[in-house]
């Protein structure tokens, strides 16, 4: 019934867009009015809407720590107050030992609630509760509660696994860094190895490959038992993995670097031999998470873990389709090319992430997921509609035309997954939302699902014929693609870091750190993404004008140099969460090894000595 | 019987054979389809220069902002005559070897010009190696990198006589007295580069460019007819390097403030480089002929455009007087 009701008003959604969705061969559509053709007010809505929730969180946060100011004159009052009892002398100390004796002695009538008499409160029990924050500037959040009981192996591996994508976080983020800057100053350097074009497939493969990667596998190990209510299938193979996968980032990289490229084709830059490694790392993976998912202790498979061999065993496929050479010659290249690079998007970064979701989310929130039929929905919807919107990176191209359509028709109906899920996620966090304010993981969670329908619809919006005209091959994908890959799939991978890390090792980490993290990542994305995405269109309706085209270039230089700034937020704040890592895995050697390593958490508190301090200040 | 969250090979299963053969109806069944598509009867394979010049603009990742695919709207115009067909990336998308595939040459940015057709427009390999060795020498604005690892730099006693010497100024030359010399590499990926052309259709094209429906205001630029926009036609042709200011390039191109031939009261000379192309002077590089790709309006614009800036007060040219000589040009051929 639910689902029914859902889909008449996704259908009632998709009839605003009716011409968008026929996809005719309309021609060119007057850019005098491009502010009024609905996908381009589509994407500002949608724009707004993130800006209005971003306002949203802050107004909250302000209000509570304007509330906070308030209570500083309590804290006053209680300082005069100890001020006073030092002061005391011997005979008015006598006197409230006195009292302090009645007291003690007292017993009730049984009718004093009905009673005029005055409650002494000379301690302020009932009237002076304060918080004493350890920090005066930002409101103080709630500790993490619970630690996990974790076979020390799992916890091994995911702290390495997420380790090495922090590393690569930071490299990967750093080149983008650079290549941002020589928009700005083509001349930083005149190395071949640091040159633009062989760099910028160095940064997508990095954050792709290392980062994201690495830390939804890593974080996919702990889902993947703990749903299964039992042991990893085999530690050895998940180790074989962590080594396979980075050993691939890293040669690719330095083969990148050195002018070793497969072809251009972006995200399968890397040559077969090299992409290779990383395919047997996912098919070893693969294998083990299906192992575990199949010695599962429990009857039913955790929607979770639909998603996550969903996601492993699409990949496989993809990244087989995506490099076997016999169709790949002509523009067959390039009908795989756009197959190749929507899907590695869809069905691995954004099928494995919602698996994550869909376990972490309600976990953090301790609380189930709203709809087990809504999730399911998703995820075959994701696998119909996703798998045939590739083309429409290829959209006026020499592709098939009737290829072209179906992409742009199917890219509507990512709606449905998309909605969906949404859906599902804030009806999980509904009822929650005072929470949000007192837990440093929530707004990432918050910032990601916004972020997931947000960039999830514009980029459907995108797909349209006329928006293509304006935006095509400008840097408004650009934008697209830092709003989805690290407005939906970072944020929500740092949710589940910070979600998890502290649970397993005990240690947490600073919370203004966090914070800060969290406000310059959003406050810098959204700098990256409005500059690229205004200068995309002027440069795109520069084109349709007909203008010379270095003149989209030098139009484009306020921009670039705003996306260098948003770019420079965005980078500092991932060297905080480095060191937030740093600290909650810092000193492993404290951590006592569980001796039998074969019970996974059944809510047993934790064995060792952080996890119990954690504990007493929560409790 | 559907019992997908409890029977896992089933899910799994489902999952991955939905998956494949979706991927085969989108996928690989077009793309064996394509695959099939032959050249066209104007088009030639690639020299081993042009092929190995492919191979660097690969290594060099130049398609991460180069675009070579002319869409079928009419704002893409501008990059080539007509719109691309599969049959143009027959001899380009091959292969390259055991290690590399099929370049994607189509591209997905545009933050530098579309090549498709850049031998057309662009066709005087002296300005290419200047631009690539520094782009900002020929296109003040650019944000191209420099490729100065295409080029050596040399002692002016070292330099042999089969070096191919680039007259690249001064200032652009950190050790002020070497020259520079364009590497093989250099001199293949221009020759690739050079190669860059639109190959002509066979007889009345199917394909044609999906119309603006935007109304181009039309200006009167002082002529008797009304003509297109001189300087936008400039800077889009000639600009390039002759540079926006007309100053031209010294050691390369020539300087068109004050020149004689553009401010000769007789346009026929002016018209007739324009049209053809212009070697006559060894100091300087070699200027393609226009006749091809821009019309009798076009000439006329350009030509008013150049005879009444930068100082230069020559008369304006009329449409009639560039028909006149376009067809003895014409005349001259046959």
């Amino acid at each position: 019934m639910k689902i029914r009701n859902f889909s008449i008003i996704l259908l009632g959604f998709l009839s605003v867009f009716p011409k968008e969705i026929s996809a005719q061969p309309t021609p060119n559509p007057e850019t005098a009015n491009w502010m009024s053709s609905p996908a381009i007010i589509g994407t500002v809505l949608l724009i707004v809407t993130v800006l209005l929730i971003a306002i949203f969180i802050l107004t909250v946060k302000a209000s509570a720590y304007f509330s906070q100011l308030e209570s500083k004159t309590e804290k006053n009052r209680k300082n005069e107050f100890g001020e006073r009892l030092l002061d005391m002398n011997e005979a008015e100390i006598d006197t409230i030992l006195e009292k302090r004796k009645k007291a003690a002695h007292y017993r009730l009538f049984g009718s004093e609630l009905g009673s005029d008499l005055e409650v002494e409160d000379s301690r302020g029990i009932i009237a002076g509760v304060t918080h004493e924050p350890n920090n005066p500037l930002v409101d103080e959040k709630k500790k993490s509660p619970i630690t996990y009981d974790t076979p020390f192996q799992l916890k091994k591996i995911i702290t390495w696994y997420i380790g090495a994508s922090v590393f690569w976080l930071v490299f990967g983020t750093l080149i983008g860094q650079y290549l941002g800057l020589k928009f700005l100053w083509p001349e930083m350097d005149s190395v071949s190895w640091l040159s633009f074009g062989r760099l910028r497939p160095v940064h997508t493969n990095a954050v792709f490959w290392g980062w994201a990667s690495l830390t939804m596998i890593g974080l996919g190990h702990f889902v993947i038992t703990r749903t299964s209510n039992n042991i990893l299938y085999s530690y050895r193979l998940a180790w074989y993995a962590w080594w396979l996968m980075n050993l691939s980032v890293t040669i690719g990289t330095l083969f990148l670097m050195s002018g070793i490229n497969n072809g251009g084709g972006e995200y399968r830059e890397y040559i077969w031999p090299v992409a290779l490694l990383f395919a047997l790392g996912i098919i070893i993976t693969f294998y083990n998470f299906y192992q575990t998912v199949a010695r599962r202790k429990i009857e039913e498979i955790y929607v979770s873990n639909w998603y996550l061999l969903g996601g492993l065993g699409w990949t496989i496929i993809l990244v087989i389709i995506g490099y076997l050479p016999m169709y790949q010659d002509g523009l067959g290249e390039t009908v795989i090319q756009g197959y190749y690079m929507h899907q590695g998007v869809g069905m691995w970064f954004m099928t494995f992430t919602l698996g994550l979701i869909y376990y972490y989310l309600p976990s953090s929130l301790n609380k189930p997921i709203y709809s087990y039929s809504l999730g399911v929905l998703a995820f075959w919807t994701q696998m119909l509609f996703y798998t045939l919107i590739g083309t429409h990176h290829f959209v006026f191209s020499p592709l098939p035309w009737w290829l072209q359509t179906v992409a742009i028709v199917f890219s509507a109906g990512m709606l449905i997954p998309v909605v969906a899920g949404t859906t599902n996620f804030l009806m999980t966090m509904r009822g929650s939302w005072n929470e949000i304010t007192k837990s440093y993981v929530l707004p990432f969670f918050l910032v990601g699902v916004v972020f997931y329908f947000v960039g999830s619809a514009q980029g459907s919006l995108q797909a349209f014929r006329f928006t293509n005209f304006v935006w095509h091959f400008t840097d408004f994908n650009v934008a697209h693609s830092h709003m989805t890959m690290y407005g939906i799939i970072t944020f929500i991978l740092w949710a589940c870091v910070y979600a998890i890390l502290p649970k397993l090792t005990g240690r947490e980490p600073r919370q203004l750190l966090v914070g800060m993290h969290f406000w310059m990542a959003f406050i810098g994305l959204f700098a990256y993404m409005v500059s690229l995405m205004v200068g995309g269109t002027l440069k795109g309706l520069s084109w349709i004008e007909g203008e010379p085209f270095i003149q989209s270039v030098i139009l484009m230089q306020p921009f670039w140099l705003w996306r260098a700034i948003g770019g420079t937020l965005m980078f500092i704040s991932h060297l905080l969460f480095a060191y937030n890592f740093y600290v909650m895995t810092g000193s492993q050697k404290q951590t006592v090894e569980n001796p039998t390593g074969i019970t996974p958490g059944m809510g047993i508190p934790a064995s060792n000595k952080q996890g119990l301090k954690n504990e007493t200040v929560t409790f | 019987m559907l019992d997908f969250h409890k029977n896992h090979k089933l899910l799994v299963g489902t999952a991955m054979f939905g998956f494949f053969v979706l991927s085969i109806l989108v996928a690989l069944m077009p793309a064996f389809q394509i695959q099939q598509t032959q050249p066209l009867p104007t088009m030639e394979g690639f020299s081993e220069e042009e092929l190995n010049g492919l191979h660097i603009y690969v290594q060099e990742n130049c398609m991460s902002c180069h675009t070579q695919q002319v869409r079928n709207i009419e704002m893409d115009n501008s990059w080539g005559k007509r719109p691309s067909i599969p049959s143009d990336y027959y001899f380009s998308k091959q292969r390259q070897d055991l290690w590399r595939q099929s370049p994607s040459l189509l591209g997905s940015e545009r933050t530098g010009p579309d090549l498709t057709n850049a031998g057309q427009r662009q066709p005087g390999m002296e300005w290419h190696l200047l631009h690539l060795y520094n782009p900002r020498i020929v296109v003040k604005e650019s944000i191209m990198p420099s490729y100065p690892w295409l080029f050596e730099l040399k002692e002016e006693s070292k330099i042999k006589d089969t070096d191919y010497l680039v007259a690249v100024p001064q200032k652009f030359i950190h050790a002020s007295n070497k020259k520079v010399v364009a590497s093989k590499k250099a001199l293949d990926l221009v020759a690739y580069l050079q190669s860059l052309k639109q190959a002509e259709m066979p007889q009345n094209p199917a394909v044609g460019f999906i119309p603006s429906s935007k109304k181009i205001e039309p200006r009167n630029n002082g002529g008797d007819a009304v003509l297109p926009d001189g300087e936008k036609l400039y800077m889009n042709n000639c600009a390039a390097c002759h540079q926006a200011e007309g100053g031209g390039l010294a050691g390369a191109f020539p300087s068109l403030i004050g020149s004689p031939i553009i401010n000769d009261e007789n346009p026929e000379t002016l018209i007739r480089i324009i049209l053809e192309g212009y070697d006559a002077r060894p100091e300087f590089g070699v200027m393609p002929g226009f006749q091809e790709t821009l019309s009798d309006e076009e000439v006329a614009a350009i030509a008013n455009h150049e005879r009444s800036n930068w100082g230069n007060t020559a008369g304006a040219v009329t449409l009639d007087e560039v028909k006149e000589i376009r067809s003895f040009v014409n005349s001259l051929k046959q």
